[in-house]
């Protein structure tokens, strides 16, 4: 092995490191009491407002033929349960991954044959956040299928790729300066394992697309469109990378 | 219909107090922002909330542009007879909105 070689295998296992080093830490443990206290408390977590909408929507027909999701899919508590965890995942028919919000999409124009829902409207949101809510407290579990892994590389490729204007990759804050902070903000380690939350910020309930572009309009690079399947690989590299976190679904976040 | 969140407790005992911690699904447009096409946006907030115990008002709020979106109010009054709470919300542009719940004093 040459020198340079040498220097520069040591280099990676530097930059590998922060990760190896640190155990998931979810988003939860950096805020603070009173924060904490509204997540856990299913009577003040505004979240809860778009989960009791989903769950209305569950049960009401669309389309058509007049079919709800409840009447193939019967008792979300028990068909839905885990489906969050183990999402983006392998779409056979597509041959690539689809997120939680995709797969509801997919089923209302396909199934149902009712017009698509806006990423990022209300009842697209709550509609996620209702079937998310059913794996709250399952550990995130990766879709296993080995026909992810180029997505799943292109995804991690994303997140490590420089942008903007500001030339920042979201390696560079949430991986290698994950717990210091960023003006008065603590930087978390930037886990997608309570989407869709409620950010006080927004004072709405929002994916975890709305959050990515978030940081990319403040590195000031060109956001993707809500959609697009750039978004679907970063979550499922976070997704491998939260792998053991538990579902927070609906999360509180400052 | 706006949801709500209402947490009130079913019983309690004569004299007790009792903490009430009502959530409710609004907006809360200040009527300060501008919106995507530029203009202002009209204000659209709840202007006020009242919660009756029976008859009588035990607890009234005026609510302001400066609250923020889905307004959590939490408050406490003792319990003193059986009888049905009401909260009461009312705002801009029509909005009212009514929920009870009975509380049973033993």
């Amino acid at each position: 092995m040459t020198r340079r070689r040498a220097a520069r295998a040591a280099l990676a296992l530097a930059v590998a490191m922060p990760l190896a080093a640190q155990a998931p830490r979810s988003g939860f443990e950096e805020m603070g009491p009173a924060i904490q206290a509204m997540q856990q408390d299913d009577m003040a977590n505004p979240g809860m407002l778009s989960v009791q909408e989903g769950e209305a929507l569950w049960a009401q027909p669309a389309g058509p033929a007049g079919r709800s999701c409840a009447g193939c899919h019967g008792e979300a508590a028990a068909s839905m349960r885990g489906v969050a965890a183990r999402h983006p995942a392998f779409d056979a028919a597509s041959g690539a991954p689809i997120d939680l919000a995709g797969r509801i999409q997919r089923c209302r124009t396909e199934q149902q044959g009712a017009p698509p829902l806006a990423r990022e409207s209300p009842d697209l949101l709550a509609l996620s956040a209702f079937v998310a809510h059913q794996s709250r407290g399952m550990p995130v579990s990766p879709d296993p299928d080995p026909g992810l892994a180029p997505f799943r590389a292109r995804g991690e490729a994303e997140f490590r790729a420089r942008r903007g204007q500001l030339d920042l990759s979201c390696a560079q804050c949430h991986e290698d300066r994950a717990g210091g902070r960023l003006g008065g903000s603590l930087i978390p380690q930037g886990h997608p394992n309570g989407y869709p939350l409620y950010r006080l910020e927004w004072q709405r309930i929002g994916s975890l697309q709305r959050r990515l572009r978030n940081c990319m309009v403040g590195v000031r690079a060109e956001p993707f469109a809500f959609g697009a399947p750039e978004y679907v690989e970063i979550e499922l590299f976070l997704m491998s990378r939260a792998a053991g976190l538990a579902i927070e679904t609906p999360a509180v976040r400052p | 219909m706006a949801r709500v969140l209402l947490n009130v407790p079913r019983s309690a005992a004569r004299g007790e107090v009792i903490e009430i911690r009502a959530l409710i699904q609004h907006e809360m447009e200040t009527g300060y922002r501008p919106g995507a096409n530029g203009e202002v946006l009209p204000r659209d907030i709840i202007r006020r909330f009242v919660c009756r115990y029976g008859n009588e008002v035990v607890f009234q709020a005026e609510l302001f542009p400066a609250i923020s979106a889905n307004p959590f109010i939490s408050f406490t009054t003792v319990a003193t007879e059986s009888a049905t709470l009401t909260f009461h919300w009312s705002g801009d542009n029509g909005f009212a909105q009514t929920e009870t719940r009975v509380l049973a004093v033993t």
